[in-house]
């Protein structure tokens, strides 16, 4: 059953072969077997989760229908879950047990999807390894020395390795789409605005989207036709309307213009990656794709601006973890100030007091202009950059990441953490839908291959990812460890 | 030396929304503590805000108002500081691109002179919620009620010259917003806040020196006191040699003094920047005109009109129209009388005197602005006099029946039938034949005696005015 993909689980439903509640226990007996090793769940829901699945198939069996109805997934633990412990890989929100569900889970319940548990991350999705999470790093299922990328981590090494049928993310720089190539499996992150961000854990603002993690564009499409759409409780949701994703998903590809970076090709990428999305590029052509070079000169500035964006919103974003109303606060204060200071140097790791710092430098007196303005300026330039490109091109390939997963404790100078996302972090500044599908293997590892489209072009986003997926089988790949049921 | 004072003052206005700036929260004043604080009130994570947008046509209400630019692209900033009564840790408010832009207010001076004074900008703001220090020993607890309620933040130009302008603006300021009915604007509830930057420089001087922002002023008096006080101490600081020190300054109304509170000198460096969880707010032509259309008239244009459709005189107007309550008032007793100027000296001189004597709002008026108009129109139709008016209004304060019933009842009616009294007049004249005398040898002011004597054998209810005819025939 694990290596059904959710469109082929939905049939198995709603046939009769299998039962949410099986199906169910299939994943919690997974999960309670290969979690304390790979650490991808922070929490696991057995009763709750059991519940709903009951709930399921007495729905179904009282003539509901759904594609999700009945089918286990799992929710990073950046989004609020109602009476469930909601952590964001923190220390400061260890004991925070969330008043309210996030609009997202509020879909995916309403869908009548189970959830299995919440998922580790870097700590406030800050990090591209999920070393950062106070709960400890997740283990990639292909070879558990190394990272499974982040900060999404937990959800993508849960998916690759069968402990749930998909998972929910947040892409902020590439937090959905890196972790899904270093796992390979495919993830997608959708054009700012159109998934509700009402009780997802804010990060960077206006950079934060949630997203899919999962086996295949076709259960992208479906987890989006759930997410998807104007939510009155965020004011940068968008109001347009929502397609049905899955209508599109065999549209031709004759004619289709795909533009390849100048600067996705360049120094820094590993020879292999290089060669496996220049064959997996060859599959499209002969789906009658044109394909030619593109230029998005601004690229290189897109890391700077990023780490100064970010963090600023960030620095004020998080300093609502005082330690007054909920989360960690230190034990005996001497005064406000003692509280403050220890609250948050206790409950806040490195990387995030890092964060803070440049964020809060970024935007002090003196520096505002010279920094976060400027930053600004560089993200118009970038969004430019793309227009443009647009204006030839209807989708943007190269790699996701310049290389395969690396080793767990390998990447010790942030600036080079910070570089693993060269290819993502534009996308986010843009706020452009993207995906990252499995494109080929190199030494057993996968190699994520990355798509980017115009504003709110989620379904031919997923359209083009869905026709490459069937002409190839690299998404099927499972990572061996996990393969075998019992 | 000759000092001129340079004021410019910060105006808090709660906007009277029914919900939070940016929850569903209610706002009422006084609720339990943190009864209406809601989980973006609370600062959950992963909650956010949505524009009110009640609170912004408010906004934009007072802006149009003023005759102020309104901001076609407004953007929220945050304002970074640690409180324990700040949840999020910043307060969204507005920094570079204000809603309401350049205005300005024209007030009447003790002298009667009118003087404008500029509006720099106003803007949308949360307020913060409520530390309370003194119900729990050693330890402080937190009330977010307020927490969240929308402000408009009133920032006037450096135009104020004296306590006396700045009060006068502030009355202004107060009574436009009351017309706008977009506050309670109540200075000892909070709803209306004022803080007073204040400098001195010597006469004819035209560089602003350092000033000094005077907070917790929560009266009008107090204002006038605070700066008073204020501007004295800076005098006595320079001319003994000293400096101003840019600092903030509490006033204490107790001891009324201004005291240090903390230094701008290590000032706070709020960070501002855009807040990326609300989108600019996109004003529109059609959006100010709609506002525009559905202005009251606001205090200006009405005393100019009371001056020209009621003939009143400019002091008087200026006290009608000095709030939207008393002017309607004024409007119902002025119709209901037949006599707008007499009406407006029973309204500024009677029915004021009643109301500060018992320390209510005219609003709160135990005499019904229709039941003076009626007890006025009796003056006028010679019903009443005037003297047995002024009898009838204390009346009016406990008993709530209609004027005619209760100069009914109480018989109060003044007597115009010529028969009656002729038949005083006679007596008058058969029992005071020495006056009667008098008067017949040329002595007219007896006459006056007369119609006295008259007046009291009527009981003070016959038309005195029908008494002097009557007995000026007589005595021919």
């Amino acid at each position: 059953m694990i290596e059904k993909t959710v469109a082929e689980l939905s049939v198995a439903l709603a046939s009769g072969d299998i039962s949410s509640v099986e199906l169910t226990q299939v994943y919690l007996d997974r999960i309670a077997r290969f979690n304390a090793d790979l650490n991808a769940f922070i929490t696991v829901c057995d009763e709750s989760a059991m519940d709903q699945a009951r709930a399921a198939d007495a729905a179904r069996a009282n003539g509901e229908t759904g594609a999700l109805l009945g089918i286990p997934m799992a929710h990073k633990d950046i989004f609020c879950t109602q009476g469930i412990s909601t952590t964001c890989g923190s220390r400061i929100l260890q004991n925070f047990v969330s008043p309210y569900d996030a609009t997202v889970v509020e879909h995916f319940k309403t869908a009548g999807a189970v959830t299995l548990g919440k998922t580790n991350m870097d700590e406030f999705a800050m990090g591209s390894s999920n070393e950062t999470s106070f709960f400890g790093p997740v283990k990639n299922p292909w070879d558990s020395n190394r990272v499974p990328g982040g900060s999404s981590g937990g959800s993508a090494a849960a998916v690759a390795a069968g402990l749930c049928a998909m998972a929910t993310g947040t892409d902020t720089g590439g937090s959905i789409r890196q972790p899904a190539a270093f796992c390979g499996i495919t993830g997608f992150k959708p054009s700012y605005g159109r998934v509700s961000r009402w009780g997802m854990i804010a990060f960077a603002s206006s950079l934060d989207q949630a997203g899919p993690l999962c086996q295949s564009a076709e259960d992208a499409a479906l987890m989006m036709n759930v997410m998807a759409g104007l939510d009155s409780k965020d004011s940068t949701s968008i109001d347009k309307d929502v397609e049905d994703y899955t209508t599109t998903l065999n549209d031709s590809l004759d004619g289709l213009k795909i533009g390849i970076p100048r600067q996705h090709f360049a120094q820094g990428l590993s020879a292999e990656v290089e060669q496996t999305i220049r064959d997996a590029l060859k599959e499209y052509e002969k789906l009658g794709a044109t394909i030619k070079e593109i230029d998005l000169p601004n690229n290189h500035l897109s890391v700077s601006a990023y780490y100064v964006v970010a963090p600023a919103e960030a620095s004020a974003n998080l300093s609502r973890y005082d330690g007054v109303r909920y989360g960690y606060r230190c034990e005996n204060p001497l005064d406000l100030e003692d509280m403050y200071k220890r609250t948050r140097s206790e409950g806040f790791g490195d990387e995030v007091k890092r964060r803070i710092m440049v964020g809060t430098y970024a935007l002090s007196a003196g520096f505002y202009d010279a920094y976060y303005r400027k930053a600004q300026k560089i993200r118009r330039l970038i969004k430019n950059d793309f227009n443009e490109a647009f204006d030839e091109v209807d989708i943007i390939v190269g790699p996701t990441s310049p290389h395969t997963a690396f080793e767990l404790g390998a990447k010790s100078d942030p600036v080079a953490m910070y570089l693993e996302d060269i290819y993502t972090i534009a996308v986010n500044l843009a706020g452009l839908p993207a995906i990252s599908i499995p494109g080929g293997m190199v030494d057993g590892l996968p190699i994520g291959m990355h798509m980017v489209g115009n504003d709110f072009a989620e379904a031919r986003v997923l359209n083009i990812a869905h026709q490459f997926q069937r002409q190839t089988d690299w998404h099927r790949n499972k990572p061996a460890a996990f393969t075998q049921e019992d | 030396m000759e000092w001129e004072t340079v004021i410019g003052l910060e105006v808090h206005v709660q906007l009277s929304t029914k919900s939070k700036l940016f929850s569903g929260s209610a706002t009422q004043f006084g609720a339990d503590p943190n009864t209406q604080a809601n989980i973006y009130d609370l600062a959950m994570p992963g909650t956010l805000p949505v524009l009110n947008a009640d609170a912004l046509r408010m906004a934009v209400r007072f802006g149009v108002a003023i005759g102020a630019e309104i901001g076609r692209r407004s953007v929220f900033d945050r304002k970074n500081y640690f409180y324990p009564d700040l949840p999020k840790g910043y307060q969204v408010s507005q920094l570079d691109y204000p809603i309401v832009g350049k205005g300005s207010l024209t007030v009447t001076l003790d002298d009667g002179s009118e003087k404008a004074i500029g509006v720099t900008r106003a803007h949308m703001e949360e307020d913060a919620g409520k530390s309370l220090h003194e119900d729990y020993q050693g330890m402080t607890s937190i009330d977010l009620n307020r927490a969240g309620t929308p402000l408009l933040e009133i920032v006037s130009e450096p135009d104020i010259r004296s306590a006396r302008e700045a009060v006068a603006y502030l009355k202004k300021l107060h009574s436009i917003i009351r017309y706008l009915d977009i506050s309670d604007a109540i200075m000892a509830q909070g709803s209306m806040r004022c803080d007073a930057n204040v400098s001195i420089r010597p006469r004819g001087e035209t560089e602003l020196s350092t000033r000094t922002e005077i907070k917790n002023i929560n009266s009008f008096r107090f204002v006038e006191k605070a700066i008073n006080y204020e501007v004295q101490r800076q005098q006595d600081v320079i001319e003994d040699g000293g400096r101003i020190v840019q600092e903030t300054r509490l006033y204490d109304a107790d001891k009324d003094e201004t005291r240090s509170m903390r230094s701008k000198e290590v000032a706070n460096d709020y960070r501002y920047f855009p807040e990326p969880d609300l989108l600019p707010i996109v004003i529109d032509e059609a959006y100010i005109a709609d506002i525009r259309a559905r202005l009251p008239e606001l205090p200006d244009a009405k005393k100019a009109r009371f001056c020209a459709e009621y003939k009143l005189g400019e002091y008087d107007a200026g006290v009608l129209v000095s709030s939207r309550e008393l002017a309607e008032y004024f409007e119902i007793v002025a119709s209901g009388s037949g006599d707008p100027k007499l009406a407006a000296n029973w309204v500024t001189g009677e029915l004021q005197g009643l109301l500060n004597k018992h320390n209510l709002e005219v609003s709160d008026s135990p005499i019904q602005a229709d039941r003076l108009g009626t007890l006025i129109a009796r003056i006028k139709d010679e019903t009443i006099s005037g003297k047995i008016a002024k009898t009838i209004f204390e009346t009016m304060l406990e008993d709530s029946s209609g004027v005619d019933a209760i100069i009914e009842s109480k018989g109060l009616k003044q007597v115009t039938d010529s028969f009656a009294i002729e038949k005083i007049v006679d007596e008058v004249i058969a029992s005071n034949p020495n006056q009667v005398q008098q008067y017949k040898e040329g002595k007219q002011q007896v006459i006056s005696f007369l119609v006295g004597q008259a007046m009291k054998l009527s009981q003070r209810k016959a038309n005195p005015g029908q008494v002097n005819v009557l007995l000026k025939e007589k005595l021919k």
